[in-house]
């Protein structure tokens, strides 16, 4: 134990403690981070997770600006309960393209993970602009400004700044941005190009008003991809076991 | 700097600090904590070599115990699947009429029923299946657009109405007040009549009971009673589907005539298993209005 009575040395020399404190540092640092760029087990293998469509993106940036994440999780854990109230748990794949995720850990409301197909367009237009229209018991505040066109002038730029972090737009997907979002949200057609490359989108006007886009069309478009991408019934137990 | 010395009260040495004659004692660590800290170090060894823990260059490892979070919780289901075992088997074979008829079963849905309808149903049908005037159906009155018999109504949750699901109910009213439908007076004398309709005191031979034999029994049928194939709406009571709180009844009649409203529910079949969906039958149906 004699190199345990040497920590004075250490300690009282300003040089050797500032090395000491940076090499601790950089040791924790690096274990904690750099397996995070290599590790490929983190991420399940599974069918089906794709970039969010440019609509859904903005919807989704909407969701962040008006801070859902405050009362709102994304996030089902792998616990019986929680399983059985909001079904499948939720995947590190789901949230791949996901900047930033939004797990969140406050649940002021119900968790929304699964959200996507649980409800109709025009239930969530009625709930988003006045809750309590719907449940009279919610404490959940109204947005009935979403109803305001939605600014979509630099969609293209937004996938282009996603695909620098990784989210791997194409170069025609970014071209099309604007042409997609309009489309997804205008038009309910099942053979609409924006299907083609972001399947399982939920096309069409939501909030009775066909001719503007506005921010609750995206929203809800938004909200009704949600957890929707991968198809549990093709997904092995054993295969995402972690 | 003063030296290190042996302090004469405590016994215990000194750092060799001295300010203005305080001298600083260096006691050491009591034992207990020392053997706390020693304990958790080996606790923390043990822990890296039985649990999964280490990142390596593009994996991790595992631990000798193999323990894995979704694992357990696939086991945990398991093992409910098992304890519920004996009366999910006779669920999974009885239909929903044999459940209604059998006392446990009929507890056992009710309940469950009741959980599964407060997570899934109760946003739109409201708590208790009160409904939302002008938007949602009441389930808890003995009025059905699609019939409310044990089985209309689990094929109802099953498939929903008006949406994507190829065995979805399906039915469209057709816009009436347009082109060279009827004229907006015609419209009016019809509206007039549906609401005579509705409180029971039907208007015989008005121009709107003539329109009305005309254009709507035959999906509303003679005398407005409905059609639960057609998924029409009986006309005959002051039960409304689209009439909102404050809406004279007339005003919604108009509307519905010139631009139907249609409403909308999700299927939960593939969303919520069989036998949820039969404990939601039987629960609906107890709400006070089963046939
Ligand atoms: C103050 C907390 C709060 C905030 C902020 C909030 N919510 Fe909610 N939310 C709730 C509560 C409570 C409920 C449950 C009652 C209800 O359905 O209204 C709820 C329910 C919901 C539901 C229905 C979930 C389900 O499965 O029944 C959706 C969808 C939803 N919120 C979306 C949003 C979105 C989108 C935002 C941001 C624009 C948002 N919420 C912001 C509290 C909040
Ligand atoms: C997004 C809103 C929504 C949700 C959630 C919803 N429903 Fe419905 N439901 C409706 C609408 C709208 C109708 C009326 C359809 C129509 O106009 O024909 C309806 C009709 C029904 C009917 C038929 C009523 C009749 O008069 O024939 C039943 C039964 C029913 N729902 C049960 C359920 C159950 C059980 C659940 C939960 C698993 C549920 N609903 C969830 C919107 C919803
Ligand atoms: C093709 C079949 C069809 C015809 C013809 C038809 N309807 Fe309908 N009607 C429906 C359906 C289906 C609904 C229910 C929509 C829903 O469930 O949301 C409905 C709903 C209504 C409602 C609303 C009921 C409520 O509870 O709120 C009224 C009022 C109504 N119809 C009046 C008429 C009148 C008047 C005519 C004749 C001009 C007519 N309908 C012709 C199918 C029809």
């Amino acid at each position: 134990m004699s190199v345990f009575k040497h920590h004075a040395k250490l300690e009282t020399n300003v040089f050797f403690l500032a090395v000491g404190i940076l090499l601790s540092v950089i040791v924790g640092g690096l274990v904690e981070v750099v397996p995070l760029f290599t590790i490929e087990s983190t991420i399940e293998k599974v069918e089906g997770v794709r970039p969010y469509s440019p609509l859904e993106q903005a919807g989704r940036d909407i969701y962040v600006r008006e801070g859902c994440y405050n009362c709102h999780s994304q996030m089902i854990r792998p616990f019986k309960d929680e399983i059985e109230r909001y079904g499948h748990y939720s995947l590190a794949a789901e949230s791949k393209y996901d900047h930033p995720f939004q797990w969140a850990s406050k649940r002021t409301g119900p968790d929304l993970a699964r959200v996507g197909g649980k409800y109709t367009n025009d239930w969530h237009v009625r709930h988003m602009i006045n809750p309590r229209d719907v449940v009279p018991e919610s404490v959940m505040p109204g947005y009935p400004h979403l109803m305001r066109p939605l600014n979509y002038a630099g969609i293209a730029g937004n996938l282009t700044a996603l695909k620098v972090v990784g989210v791997p737009y194409t170069d025609a997907q970014i071209m099309n941005a604007k042409k997609d979002l309009e489309e997804q949200a205008m038009s309910d057609s099942p053979d609409a190009a924006v299907l083609k490359s972001y399947p399982k989108a939920k096309m069409g006007d939501v909030d009775g008003n066909p001719k503007v886009v506005t921010e609750m069309d995206a929203l809800v478009a938004y909200l009704q991809v949600l957890g929707t991408m991968v198809d549990f019934t093709t997904v092995k137990p054993e295969k995402i076991y972690r | 700097m003063a030296s290190m010395e042996k302090d004469s009260v405590s016994g215990q040495m000194t750092t060799g600090h001295e300010w203005d004659g305080i001298k600083e004692l260096n006691t050491p660590l009591p034992k207990w904590w020392v053997y706390v800290f020693w304990a958790t170090v080996i606790w923390a060894v043990a822990y890296w070599i039985a649990m999964p823990a280490w990142p390596t260059i593009n994996d991790y490892s595992r631990g000798m115990l193999g323990y894995s979070s979704r694992a357990d919780l696939d086991n945990e289901l398991k093992a409910q699947k098992q304890a519920r075992g004996a009366w999910l088997a006779k669920f999974q074979t009885a239909s929903v009429e044999d459940i209604a008829k059998d006392k446990t079963l009929l507890n056992y849905a009710l309940v469950g029923g009741k959980v599964s309808f407060g997570e899934n149903c109760s946003a739109c049908h409201g708590s208790g299946g009160v409904g939302v005037a002008g938007a949602y159906p009441r389930l808890a009155d003995d009025e059905w657009i699609w019939g409310g018999t044990l089985a209309e109504i689990e094929q109802t949750i099953k498939f929903g109405v008006r949406n994507e699901h190829a065995d979805s109910r399906q039915s469209e009213m057709l816009p009436f007040g347009t082109g060279d439908m009827l004229s907006a007076e015609q419209v009016g004398q019809l509206a007039d009549y549906v609401v005579s309709l509705s409180t029971k005191t039907p208007a015989a031979g008005s121009p709107g009971e003539a329109i009305f034999a005309e254009r709507c029994t035959a999906c509303h049928q003679e005398g407005g009673v409905g059609s639960k194939d057609l998924g029409a709406p009986a006309l005959n009571n002051a039960i409304w589907l689209w009439k909102g709180n404050n809406q004279a009844a007339k005003d919604m009649v108009v509307g519905q005539i010139t631009k139907p409203k249609h409403g909308s529910m999700p299927a939960w079949a593939g969303r919520l298993d069989d036998n949820t969906i039969k404990m939601l039958a039987v629960y609906v149906h107890s709400l006070g209005g089963g046939q």
